[in-house]
């Protein structure tokens, strides 16, 4: 175990007076060794997170998390940070609750402020049967203890004021849902703050590393990987890897249900608090919030086609761009600084797996689709938990890979009818 | 925005195309000879390609044609089009 150094506002005026000269870096920058208990491959959050736990609750002590580029560079640090748990079926809402309820402890254990803010995810409905789904969402979230209300025009624009609930726009607002609990963290602060608790945990983080195959024994067992950098040997690895899940997985033989799409982003020059929650619209498709720094921090849907370029066409930002000047026209004279994308992979369910694979000692999380920043605390504890114990935990028990051959499946995508 | 060859119309902006997905994943002449496994891996598996990838476009906005074409996800670069029944581009992959 390393010695971490503790963040705090005594640590803070102590290395004030020493003119900031004494702060460590956060994490080592870790050579391969030759062998370890366990590998997570992918630095984003779930991997990182991963490693944390496998470290911390499942009491692994020799881990290596293997990046191929830099921590947190990939959807991690690109997707818009909107955190909620109010998905529709059981197994759903109960994943991401999980994920939800450990973001309220995560900055006091993780000794690193990942800025998680409670300010609420409102979703817009601008049409009859908007209002049904969403009611139907409502009910059902209650029965399963995840709280989301209904709102009227008048009700959200109190607890929103720039939104525009004129009723003559071509798209008007007749109500909302709003989930209390949901809100937004630091994607970056996020990563940062795993890597540098599980490498005070002893767990080794290699950035440039890029895995290029799966080694297995006769019996088809994981024995290891090969990497940019050498051969690492391990029993166990886990694959965490995002939009990159299918070309990693194929190493093994494996062929999921998966296909990766671009999904962009893009932020505004930053201005003075102006939206104090999470606003999101399925219908005309655009979500919305404002970050601490100031930006307007909006979210596309994906493009059509597969693509691992990271980066999509202008007309699908276009797109999402009109439709927030529709529900907030004040903000058509904002002028927008970046804008980028990320590669996320779809099922064909739009639910994730978190599963053992029929490789044994190869564990995967993947299909996160266009949602899997919320989950981030959740999903790297199911994901070292099925690693840790050969088996899942029961809250991703359903999220198999075999659920596409059973017919299984936990269709948020046509029920919920949601931009995740 | 991709600018896509249809072999029938020539050069044309993506938005009046719509994307169909893998190419050239033939339904199996009898469904009910196969098992759970394989009849899953027709409907939901995919090779998700990084490299070279054949996919079906339709352009729905003009000729209304289906037709493939072979276009590297790393790069977005269409490197072939052709018609359905043509003979398949080399992919070029290694």
């Amino acid at each position: 175990m390393n010695d971490m150094q503790r963040y705090s506002l005594f640590s803070l005026v102590r290395h004030g007076l020493r003119n900031h000269s004494g702060w460590r870096e956060q994490w080592r920058a870790a050579t391969p060794k030759s062998h370890y208990d366990a590998i997570v491959i992918g630095g984003g959050g779930h991997g990182l997170g991963a490693a944390f736990y496998l470290a911390r609750d499942y009491g692994l002590a020799n881990i290596a998390v293997l990046e191929k580029g830099w921590i947190g560079g990939g959807n991690t640090g690109r997707n818009t940070t909107i955190i909620r748990s109010n998905y529709l079926f059981d197994e759903s809402s109960s994943l991401y609750d999980h994920a939800v309820k450990k973001w309220d402890t995560l900055s006091e254990e993780l000794n690193y402020n990942v800025m998680y803010s409670r300010r609420g995810v409102m979703m817009l409905a601008h049409t009859v049967h908007d209002e049904q789904v969403f009611r139907r969402h409502i009910h059902a979230n209650r029965l399963n203890g995840v709280d989301n209300e209904w709102l009227t025009p008048e009700q959200a624009k109190a607890y929103c004021p720039p939104l525009n609930i004129d009723p003559g726009v071509r798209y008007p607002i007749i109500g909302a849902a709003l989930q209390r609990r949901g809100g937004t963290a630091r994607h970056d602060a996020v990563a940062w703050g795993y890597a540098r608790a599980a490498d005070a945990m002893g767990v080794d983080i290699i950035e440039n590393c890029e895995v290029t195959g799966i080694d297995r024994d006769r019996s088809g067992r994981v024995i290891g990987v090969q990497t940019s950098r050498g051969p690492i040997r391990a029993a166990k690895v886990g694959v965490s890897a995002a939009g990159n899940s299918s070309v990693v997985m194929g190493m093994a033989g494996l062929r999921l249900p998966l296909e990766s799409f671009p999904l962009q982003a893009l932020v505004s020059e930053p201005v003075k608090p102006v939206l104090p929650c999470v606003v999101m619209s399925n219908t005309i498709h655009a979500y919305i919030s404002q970050s601490d720094k100031g930006e307007l921090v909006i979210g596309a849907g994906t493009d059509v086609y597969t693509s691992y370029t990271q980066r999509g066409g202008l007309h699908i930002a276009q797109h999402t761009l009109e439709a927030i000047c529709e529900i907030f026209p004040q903000f058509r004279r904002m002028r927008m600084l970046r804008n980028w994308g990320g590669i996320v992979d779809v099922t064909p369910d739009r639910s994730p797996i978190i599963a053992k694979t029929s490789v044994p000692g190869l564990y995967v999380n993947c299909g996160w689709g266009t949602g899997g920043f919320k989950a981030t605390p959740g999903a790297a504890h199911l994901l070292a938990h099925t690693m840790a114990t050969d088996a899942p935990h029961a809250l991703n028990a359903p999220f198999t890979i075999e659920r596409f051959r059973d017919g299984h499946m936990i269709d948020e995508a046509a029920a919920a009818a949601v931009a995740h | 925005m991709l600018l896509i060859p249809c072999p029938y119309c020539g050069d044309r902006p993506e938005i009046e195309f719509s994307y169909g997905g893998q190419a050239h994943i033939a339904r199996p002449p009898v469904p009910a000879a196969l098992d759970d496994e394989q009849w899953g891996s027709f409907l939901y598996g995919r090779d998700n390609i990084r490299g070279p990838h054949r996919e079906r476009w339709r352009h729905s906005h003009g000729c209304a044609r289906f037709f493939n074409i072979l276009r590297d996800t790393r790069t977005d670069l269409i490197l072939a089009s052709y018609r359905v029944g043509d003979p398949l581009p080399e992919t070029g992959a290694s």
